[in-house]
């Protein structure tokens, strides 16, 4: 028998990092940069959470330190691809390989790499309520900074000024909007929100930082971004049913009579979704206009 | 209506990119209430002068006052600050926004927008244009005409004393113009000034109060619209021929004329062109070029001329109709098969058609690659004997090695004409090919041109250059709105007739 | 302080800011070199120079090169036509599942059945692998920066797939594949070390690659496609063709990099066939400015710089990750550094105030 219980619980936990990023990477697309380096920030913010929690013993300072990591590797990424105009992929890329193993080198000098110290992680919320029982990140991200960034990008000046440079920065130029300024907040922003999510899994669900501790997840949210269609609310609802068939195949897998269902089919799904989509939508995806590409006013 | 007093002046304007003078000392004075139309040809300086207004282009001399006072307009934002606003042909709007977001881009902050307040500040400007506008349509789904309103409720939503209209008439389709002129009335009776740029004559007479005509970068004359015939017009406008190759110089190129029967050596049969949600981009042309005959097809620019080259390009695929060269189908067909008809093609377009990164001697093999092979390999000995003989033999100052787009525009225009021309095409189509170029230039591309003539081959000859035209041609045709709207041999032809026909006046 | 366009770019330019951006990554890395309590100048030299010094040390960084030149072949080669394939990495996992399967399907095939037929295999995985991302970009225009992309985790997920089912080793029972058959097993190239097949193969791709955009008609076509699509297709060039054909061909490269690390290297297939060959391919055709002969120096001098660190872990302790930090910041210098051949730097002169009316 499958406990609904826990499956709710565990897909809320699996759902939470997904979100930070994917509403990162909406607010980033919309100003009309793809950043590839959500990854390598994902990292960086999973492994500068774990630092500073480590030593201070405090993960809200974790916390924080992964905050400032994942702005200053929206900085970056703005350097890169605002200011020098550079191939947005090959900039993203490089940021990713570069946070990646930076990140590695320095767990490997501070903690002699297969690092098995473990942090005070955040506690729960309503311990023993099932499915309430839950981390304070995971209730402020779905009720605080999903409306909020939603809000922001429809409702105030600032997402307006975002997704206007993200479609047509010539005229949002002429607007007297500063183009270049504008990118840099969203991508700062965005990468913030990115670091958020991977210092969640190691301030909440895990506890301690391990190699490879992103696994892909970064992918996953460029995916989900897609999917949502650069929307805040749907690419939530998408990290949601993609961490409900995660949690959902671990439970398949005790189960005797879906054993045989390979988990890989499984986590495979949210990828070929995003592909069969865009196949099917054909010319009609409604890509950020300015999308890859640089602005330089002539 | 009027007050009398200018509000806009434009003293002694003068404004040179390189050795071309755009603006020779223009004045021009506009005052509240009126619509003032500024009327040329192409290159007149039009689009500069009102660029250096908006202050999108620095002047390199001169003075601009408004009401009475100089200012020095440096950016659109002093622009705007001074009362002006401009709508362009192409707009700066968002188009996944909503109107009222697009209105309030400008004057956002960071924070909450109210965008209630926005919307009912929407309606309101639109109804003193009187105009419907849905506050919260997403502009990419609206009509071009319903962009241009927008850009002019963006334009007014700022305290604007003067409007600029450059060819606002240009995108839209014969009910939008009439909407548009209605807006244009309430706005001058409110005391509002416009700057209304087109090449439209019929137009021009119908909504102006004065038109300001302006050739070669000098303003040729100012004088009332109400009572002129818009051939006076067309006659300002155009001037006399002068320079260039005269038609006394084509006597020493006469070719053999019609004298080979069988196929035309260009046909072009129904041709139809068909845009979503406009008129067609082409409608229904026909025409035939024969052997050892120019052709020239006149037009203001944006009336179809485009998107016929593309077709006898193969860059675009016709709705309807058929295209033959020398008998031989390409209707629809690939560059490389309509190359393979034998019809060489040269767009107005140079970066569209040619790699300015990749070298002369490439650029120049690019069509026919397959000729230059030995074996799997490109033979690079013969590529580069080839590109030294049609550098000698077309005077291109460049070596095979340089990168094209490294080139001046007049050595430019020649490797284009040359790579055409070594095939020894049975017919041509060539768009505006000395347009940006110096006098000498564009006097060799000429010849080059009557030389092939002489050769027997048919030559389409697209050109906004009447002088070039005249010279040129042995017939003309004219396309307007993308119908072919009249023809006559060009010993008929005069400026008057020719701009009448131009303008669509004497359909 | 603006970037203004320049008009022409000088011969000596572009070396002289690659340079400059090798000084910039040095200073930039000595800092988290000396935390780790080593001297920048001895960890440089372990990175750049040891490994060139001894004969073993050399073959371990032209076996180490071997996937890079595949991937960085791959990468140069679709980007270079316009085709942005950031999916090398599951292309190269395609192909060396590809190469697993036909090595255990018929393990007792003879070597010079067997090796023509785990190449053909790997590439054609890797073809196919990339088919769907090219095919949608040249039909239907949808970007191929992330269909390439998301198909990396799913080939990883295949990968493991595989592993963790049919595939599983039956006798160990780890996640990783029986060996493949003898006759499958890239021989070695140069006696007494580890530099198989494979190396050859990818240096001889470097040349066809070479010869093919530098020296024919296809390549002329490829490179008019990558630098003015709509010029090509002016001129003839069947631009979806072209574009179509590369994407193909860079896949197939990249899948034949799976076949070489599982024939030549592993004999098997593992989860961590690939440590981010793919991604790094990226690095390696961008620093080589998407040139043949730029990807064979720029893999050799990364994968130096990987069996460097790995030394210096040894001797230094200094942990070898700081060969993949170096790597990165030099990529990232210097592509930002190269915008200056196209732009110069300019001081912005103050403006003059205007005036403006009340």
């Amino acid at each position: 028998m499958i406990g609904l219980a826990d499956l709710a619980t565990a897909t809320l936990v699996g759902a939470t990092p997904l979100l930070f990023a994917a509403t990162g990477e909406v607010i980033t697309e919309r100003a009309g940069i793809l950043n590839l380096g959500i990854e390598g920030t994902m990292y960086a913010g999973a492994f500068t959470g774990f630092l500073v929690a480590a030593n201070t013993g405090s993960p809200w300072l974790g916390l924080g330190a992964a905050v400032i990591a994942g702005m200053l590797a929206g900085a970056l990424m703005g350097l890169l691809s605002v200011t020098l105009g550079v191939n947005q992929h090959v900039a993203g890329i490089g940021i990713t390989l570069l946070l990646i193993a930076a990140s590695d080198f320095a767990n490997r000098l501070l903690f002699s790499g297969g690092s098995l110290t473990q942090i005070d992680k955040f506690g729960l919320l309503f311990p023993d309520t099932p499915v309430l029982s839950q981390y304070l990140l995971t209730y402020l991200g779905f009720l605080v900074v999903v409306p909020a960034a939603a809000w922001m990008l429809w409702r105030s000046g600032f997402g307006l000024r975002v997704r206007a440079v993200g479609e047509n920065p010539e005229a949002t130029d002429a607007a007297g909007v500063p183009v270049a300024r504008t990118r840099y907040a969203a991508l700062i922003l965005g990468a913030a929100l990115m670091a958020v999510g991977g210092a969640f899994i190691t301030l909440a669900m895990v506890g301690t930082f391990t190699l490879n501790i992103i696994g892909g997840r970064g992918w996953v949210a460029i995916a989900l971004v897609i999917f949502g269609r650069w929307r805040v609310v749907p690419a939530m609802l998408g990290a949601l049913l993609f961490a409900g068939v995660d949690a959902l195949q671990l439970q398949l897998a005790i189960t005797e009579a879906f054993a045989a269902v390979p988990r890989e089919l499984l986590i495979a799904t949210p990828y070929l979704v995003v592909i069969v989509a865009l196949a099917l939508s054909g010319r009609n995806v409604a890509y950020p206009g300015a999308y890859l590409k640089p602005y330089r006013r002539t | 209506m009027s007050d009398g007093s200018p509000v806009v002046e434009l003293l002694g304007i003068r404004k040179s990119f390189g050795d071309l003078v755009v603006n020779d000392g223009v004045d021009l004075a506009l005052v509240t209430g009126e619509v003032h139309a500024l009327l040329g040809e192409n290159g007149a300086g039009k689009t500069t002068l009102m660029r250096i207004l908006y202050g999108l282009t620095r002047p390199d001399a001169g003075t601009i006052r408004i009401a009475g006072s100089p200012v020095e307009i440096s950016s659109p934002r002093v622009a705007i600050a001074s009362g002006i606003g401009m709508v362009t042909q192409h707009f700066s709007l968002v188009s996944t926004m909503t109107v009222t977001e697009n209105l309030v881009l400008s004057s956002v902050g960071l924070g909450p927008v109210d965008l209630e307040a926005a919307r009912a500040q929407v309606r309101a400007t639109a109804d003193r244009l009187g105009v419907p506008i849905d506050p919260d349509a997403k502009v990419g789904s609206l009509s071009i005409g319903e962009q241009q309103r927008v850009e002019i409720l963006k334009a007014l939503s700022h305290e604007c004393r003067v409007l600029i209209m450059d060819e606002p008439t240009a995108v839209l389709v014969p009910q939008d113009v009439e909407l548009l002129f209605a807006t244009i009335r309430r706005l001058t009776d409110e005391g509002l000034g416009v700057l209304f740029i087109s090449h439209k004559l019929h137009e021009v007479t119908a909504i102006s109060h004065r038109v300001s005509v302006l050739r070669r970068g000098r303003i040729v004359d100012t004088v009332a619209a109400a009572g002129i015939e818009p051939r006076e017009l067309a006659t300002l406008m155009v001037g006399t021929p002068t320079v260039g190759v005269t038609r006394a110089d084509r006597g020493s190129f006469v070719g053999s004329q019609n004298a080979e029967p069988g196929p035309a050596s260009l046909e072009i049969n129904d041709l139809t062109v068909a845009r979503r949600g406009a008129r067609p981009a082409l409608d229904s042309i026909s025409l035939v070029v024969r052997p050892g005959e120019i052709v020239g097809l006149a037009g203001v620019s944006g009336n179809g001329q485009r998107p016929l080259v593309d077709v006898l390009s193969g860059m675009t695929r016709p709705t309807s109709g058929s295209v033959r060269v020398r008998g031989t189908d390409v209707t629809g067909a690939t560059p490389h098969a309509i190359l393979a008809a034998g019809l060489g093609r040269i767009p107005e377009d140079r970066h569209g058609s040619i790699v300015a990164d990749l070298s002369v001697e490439q650029n120049l093999v690019l069509e026919d690659i397959e000729a230059f092979r030995r074996g799997p390999f490109l033979d690079r000995r013969r590529i580069r004997a080839h590109a030294r003989d049609v550098i000698e033999r077309f005077d291109i100052k460049a070596a095979p090695g340089d990168p094209v787009g490294a080139l001046s525009g007049g050595n430019m225009q020649k490797v284009l004409l040359a790579r055409v021309l070594v095939r020894d095409p049975t017919a041509i189509v060539v768009a505006q090919p000395t347009r940006g170029l110096d006098v000498g230039a564009a006097g060799y591309v000429h010849r080059q041109l009557l030389e092939r003539r002489r050769l027997g081959a048919g030559i389409l000859l697209v050109s906004e250059d009447l002088e070039e035209l005249l010279a040129l041609a042995d017939r003309l045709l004219v396309i307007f709105d993308g119908r072919i709207v009249g023809g006559l041999p060009t010993a008929e032809a005069t400026p008057e007739r020719l701009g009448l026909l131009m303008s669509g006046e004497a359909a | 302080m603006r970037l203004v366009l320049r008009g022409h770019e000088p011969r000596w330019l572009a070396p002289v800011l690659v340079l400059l951006a090798a000084v910039i990554t040095f200073v930039l890395t000595a800092g988290p070199i000396r935390a780790a309590g080593a001297s920048p100048v001895a960890a440089y030299q372990r990175y750049l120079l040891t490994p060139l010094t001894s004969f073993r040390s050399f073959s371990e960084v032209l076996l180490a090169s071997t996937p890079l030149l595949f991937t960085g072949l791959a990468v140069a080669l679709a980007f270079r036509t316009g085709f942005f394939n950031i999916g090398a990495e599951g292309q190269f996992l395609a192909g060396a599942v590809a190469a697993t399967w036909v090595g255990i399907g018929v393990p007792d095939l003879p070597g010079p059945v067997a090796i023509p037929l785990v190449i053909a295999a790997g590439a054609l995985a890797g073809a196919l692998w990339v088919a769907i991302p090219a095919v949608l970009r040249v039909r239907y225009g949808i970007d191929e920066v992330v269909t390439t992309l998301l198909l990396n985790p799913v080939a990883l997920l295949v990968v493991q797939g595989l592993l963790n089912g049919p595939w599983r080793n039956p006798v160990s029972q780890f996640p990783e594949s029986a060996e493949i058959g003898s006759g499958f097993i890239f021989p070695t190239v140069i006696p007494g070390t580890r530099v198989h097949l494979g190396f050859v193969l990818a240096i001889g791709l470097a040349v066809v690659v070479w010869l093919v955009v530098g020296r024919t008609g296809t390549g002329l076509r490829m490179r008019a496609v990558g630098l003015a699509p709509t010029a090509a297709r002016f001129n003839g060039v069947p631009v979806e063709r072209t574009l179509l054909g590369t994407a193909l061909a860079s896949g197939a490269i990249a899948g034949i990099g799976g076949v070489s690390q599982v024939a030549g290297l592993q004999h098997q297939l593992t989860g961590e066939i690939s440590p981010g060959f793919g991604y790094t391919g990226i690095v390696v055709a961008t620093l080589a400015a998407l040139t043949p002969i730029g990807v064979i120096l720029v893999s050799l001098l990364l994968a130096t710089i990987q069996v460097g660190a790995e030394s210096a872990s040894r001797v230094l302790q200094l942990p070898p990750q700081m060969g993949q930090v170096v790597t990165a910041t030099f990529l990232l210098v210097t592509v930002g550094i190269l915008v200056l051949r196209r732009y110069r730097i300019r001081i912005r002169r103050p403006s003059r105030t205007s005036e403006v009316p009340s």
